[in-house]
């Protein structure tokens, strides 16, 4: 199965070893109440009709002391049994939930407004997306650099908060190769809705294949954005920033609108020739400010910067 | 009273007086709660300016007139605006206000002036949310989630945390003056038992609102200092703890439900009497459930934090209670529905609220098991399931038995009669309007569409539009009282002592009441509810 194929997923699949008994939980207790608000809707619907204002029904009550308070009791005590039974089955599922076994795959997670980073325990780091094996158990180690954001796969039936100065722990065994959507669940700030990304599970044999993959990928991101700072691009296109200069995070593959009006897609091109020859696309709404650094970097060092600025998630301030 | 003082009836409370200062500085119980009536209608209108915009947006799940920022700032004014200057404010202040002194057959509450200082604290409190708002608006949501809140946001936080620790004193000193007027001006005869039920539940909530409402802003001031003198309480960054402020929020913020859902079960057991024309069923259960549930709603906060790092055991203890609570809410529908058996039923607008309370609040509590349900939880937080259970209780529940009081009261407020037809049609839209607009919530939520999203992945968008177009039918059904209550303030039926054969002392006395309530203290001889009622204890000719 192809894990890059985006999957419909208006029915949510059960993806983790927690999923299959969440949803009998989900179930029974829609059961339950579904019952309850039938028999109240009889009750009501009865009472109304019997007894409206014009009807000639009989209204001597005969109903005594005793009978209702027996009455009073069962109401109450029925469905508080009821509620404790699946109060303990909840408990249950809650507790296996807060503990991962042992031996299970290490993944570091930091929230950052408005990214998920990830590492794995080989120094692979991805954002955004995160990558883990079929049927092994995964355990995140998380906390947040900034404010407090939760970590969230509907398909998993879990989430967990990130919270800056502490480690929270989330695991799972995922039982399903395929993409599937990571939130952030925790409101967050200006870009909370577009914090997340997928969380793509891999056959143990494909995820080893990336991680070899992903080490050099990386680590040439990982260059450019040592390069980044070293040349000056982070004065005005960082976050720390006073000048107006776009941000470039989510640039690429973008389509761009220039100064004179033409829409260029940003691709490895665009931004090489926005740093050889700023002149050629101007983007709208900006000063004419952007320096040409056409002779002063290598190609090599375009290539690791390109490699960088392709890396940056939407909203992300490099 | 000689004869002819009792030939010519005393002015009523509204023609008291006719100049703006007879309204803004009387300390009529009556006149306090008609200006609160007015304030808190205009903040509903501006809350549910933003919830139309909010809904109008998440049509798209692109979005397509708001920028993120203008979203996240759209969501916190109408958190903030609807829960502490509308709802905590709606019931108890305005019918609370108007008729606890006159159910217990006193001329006025306790401290009369204090209720106007309250009103006026409010609407002072009030300015500064309103200012957040014009400068550029807040985007912490309401729940002003540090350390976002105190370090990160770029919004007007101070002024709205300002407006929000300033309403609060109205709220205390509501409670207080409510709770001493009930313990010590009671007319001769009104035991506690012989108390209407809407005096038990005002007061449960009064209890509440005194003993959290410090808690609040206890948290306020933290985050004020934190904010801007940079002292470290909640962010780790400055030696902090983030989960402290969730433990000192929720701690006020769970018992704050209460204070918005108590008031509701106030109304609730006048209605279901009224329109049954029978005595409530389990008088001491209703009374003393009121009581439980204030008291146990300071004991669940924890239920806010199951995935926030909590430890699992004290999560547990706060899930079964969290069950526990929700048992004397279930016994009350109970006993409200089996005050129906064996009565005069009639559906008149008010009881058509009372008993779509009955169903949307029902709904409410039962997903709020699935939430304190641990599991469950971890799944169902912070997503859209969420806002649909609130929402049920607190709009379904409170906002609908608010209008139904309104209906209700209203000849008694204002000596006219609403026009019947309209108030059952809205009472029917609102209950189905509410339900497309929040029951496609329920789903989205289980589907794992986290709340707070500006921008949403496009497979959710059917069922966005789906409560969109409910929210549209909400707008029309909560704006169409507006203009024919209006209307029947010049053109509607007069209304007479007691248009729907209730009992209680509120209608034994002219529409609209006069300015002491009571030409003579009354004594009260009878039970709560005498359903069917004898021939009027203290009846007289119509007012007019
Ligand atoms: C003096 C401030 C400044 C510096 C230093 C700077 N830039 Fe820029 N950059 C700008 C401005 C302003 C624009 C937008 C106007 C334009 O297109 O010329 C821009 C545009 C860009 C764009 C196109 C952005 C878009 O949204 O289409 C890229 C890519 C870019 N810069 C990369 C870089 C790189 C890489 C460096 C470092 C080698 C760098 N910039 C250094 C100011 C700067
Ligand atoms: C009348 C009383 C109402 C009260 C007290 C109320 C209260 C609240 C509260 C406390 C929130 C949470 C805000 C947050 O997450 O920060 C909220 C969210 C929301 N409300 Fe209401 N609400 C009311 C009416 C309405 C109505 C009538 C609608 C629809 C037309 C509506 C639509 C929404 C939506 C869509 C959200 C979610 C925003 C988001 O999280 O993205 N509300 N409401
Ligand atoms: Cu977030
Ligand atoms: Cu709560």
């Amino acid at each position: 199965m192809n894990p890059l194929l985006p999957q419909p997923r208006l029915a949510l699949p059960q993806l983790s070893n927690y999923a299959a008994e969440y949803d009998w939980l989900f179930f029974a207790m829609s059961v339950f109440s579904v019952v309850f608000v039938t028999a109240i809707f009889i009750a009501i619907l009865y009472f109304a009709i019997k007894y409206r204002a014009g009807s000639p029904a009989d209204r001597t009550d005969r109903i005594r002391f005793r009978s209702r308070v027996i009455l009073e009791s069962s109401w109450s005590l029925i469905p508080f049994v009821l509620l404790l039974v699946f109060f303990v089955w909840a408990g249950k599922m809650y507790v296996a939930w807060s503990m991962p076994p042992k031996g299970a795959l290490e993944i570091a997670v930091v929230g950052k407004q408005w990214m998920w980073k990830f590492q794995h325990p080989g120094g692979q780091r991805e954002i955004n997306t995160l990558h883990v094996p079929l049927g092994q158990p995964v355990k995140l180690v998380m906390t947040s650099q900034d404010v407090i954001h939760s970590l969230f796969v509907p398909a998993l039936r879990i989430k967990m908060d990130a919270i800056p100065g502490r480690y929270t722990n989330l695991w799972f065994t995922a039982k399903e190769t395929g993409k599937y959507h990571l939130h952030c669940a925790e409101y967050c700030g200006t870009d909370h809705s577009v914090m997340g990304g997928w969380l793509i599970v891999m056959t143990p044999a494909d995820y080893q294949t990336w991680l070899a993959q992903a080490g050099t990928d990386l680590s040439l991101a990982g260059a450019g954005a040592a390069l980044f700072r070293k040349y000056g691009c982070s004065g005005c296109h960082g976050a720390n920033s006073t000048v107006h200069a776009p941000s470039l995070g989510g640039l690429f593959g973008t389509t761009v609108r220039t100064e004179d009006g033409r829409e260029v897609l940003a691709d490895e091109g665009y931004i090489r020739d926005c740093i050889t020859v700023p002149g050629k696309n101007r983007v709208a709404g900006y000063p004419p400010i952007m320096p040409n650094f056409s002779g002063k970097i290598s190609e090599g060092d375009l290539i690791k910067l390109i490699a960088y600025i392709r890396s940056l998630p939407p909203g992300a301030r490099p | 009273m000689t004869a002819e003082a009792k030939k010519a009836p005393p002015k009523s409370y509204i023609e008291d007086g006719h100049t703006l200062r007879s309204w803004f500085f009387s300390t009529d119980h009556k006149g306090i709660a008609v200006l609160y009536l007015v304030s808190i209608t205009l903040f509903f209108f501006v809350g549910g300016a933003a919830a139309t915009l909010i809904r109008l947006e998440l049509l798209s799940p692109n979005g397509f007139i708001l920028s993120n920022d203008a979203y996240n700032r759209l969501f916190t004014i109408h958190g903030v605006i609807m829960v502490w200057f509308f709802l905590i404010p709606s019931i108890p202040n305005t019918f609370g206000n108007f008729l606890i002194p006159i159910m217990i057959g006193a001329k006025d509450l306790a401290f009369p002036k204090l209720n106007l200082a309250s009103w006026w604290i409010f609407v002072f409190a009030g300015c500064f949310v309103i200012a957040a708002l014009l400068i550029g608006g807040v985007d912490t949501g309401w729940t002003f989630y540090a350390p976002f809140s105190t370090m990160f946001s770029n919004g007007y936080v101070i002024p709205a945390v300002v407006g929000v620790f300033i309403s609060g004193f109205s709220t205390i000193l509501t409670g207080l003056n409510f709770i001493v007027t009930v313990h010590r001006l009671r007319a001769p005869g009104m035991t506690w038992f012989r108390l209407p039920l809407f005096v038990w539940s005002i007061y449960a909530t009064s209890l509440v609102m005194v003993l959290a409402t410090p808690v609040l802003a206890t948290t306020l001031l933290l985050i004020f200092a934190e904010r801007v003198f940079g002292l470290g309480f909640f962010d780790p960054q400055l030696g902090g703890d983030p989960v402290l402020y969730q433990h000192m929020f929720w701690f006020y913020s769970h018992p704050a439900v209460y204070i918005m859902v108590l008031p509701a079960f106030a109304v609730m057991s006048e209605l279901m009497t009224a329109f049954s024309k029978k005595h409530i069923f389990g008088y001491k259960v209703i009374a003393f459930s009121s009581l439980a549930i204030a008291g146990l709603g300071f004991l669940v906060w924890g239920h806010h934090m199951f995935v926030a790092g909590e430890s699992v055991y004290v999560g547990l203890v706060f899930s079964v209670l969290s069950f526990t609570i929700a048992v004397p809410s279930a016994i009350k529908v109970f006993n409200w529905t089996a005050t129906m058996r064996k009565g005069y039923v009639s559906f008149d607008a008010p009881m058509l609220f009372a008993l779509g309370f009955i169903g949307l609040f029902v709904i409410g509590g039962l997903t709020g098991l699935f939430v304190a349900a641990t599991g469950l939880d971890v799944h169902l937080t912070r997503t859209y399931f969420v806002i649909a259970h609130f929402h049920f209780i607190m709009v379904g529940g409170t906002v609908s038995c608010y209008f139904g009081a309104l209906h209700f009261w209203w000849p008694k407020m204002t000596g006219r009669m609403y026009p019947e037809m309209p108030g059952r049609i809205v009472a029917l839209l609102i209950f189905f309007g509410f339900m497309l607009t929040f029951m496609p919530q329920f789903i989205l939520g289980w589907l794992g569409m986290p709340r707070r999203y500006h921008l949403y992945p496009p497979e959710f968008q059917v069922l966005n539009v789906l409560s969109s177009a409910g929210a549209s039918i909400l707008a029309v059904a909560y704006t169409a009282p507006l203009f024919y209550l209006a209307w029947s303030l010049f053109y509607g039926k007069r209304a007479g002592l007691n248009p729907w054969g209730a009992a209680g002392l509120e209608w034994m006395i002219p529409s609209p009441p006069p300015r002491e309530n009571f030409e003579t203290v009354p004594v009260v001889t009878w039970e709560a509810y005498p359903y069917p009622l004898e021939p009027q204890p203290v009846a007289k000719e119509d007012g007019r």
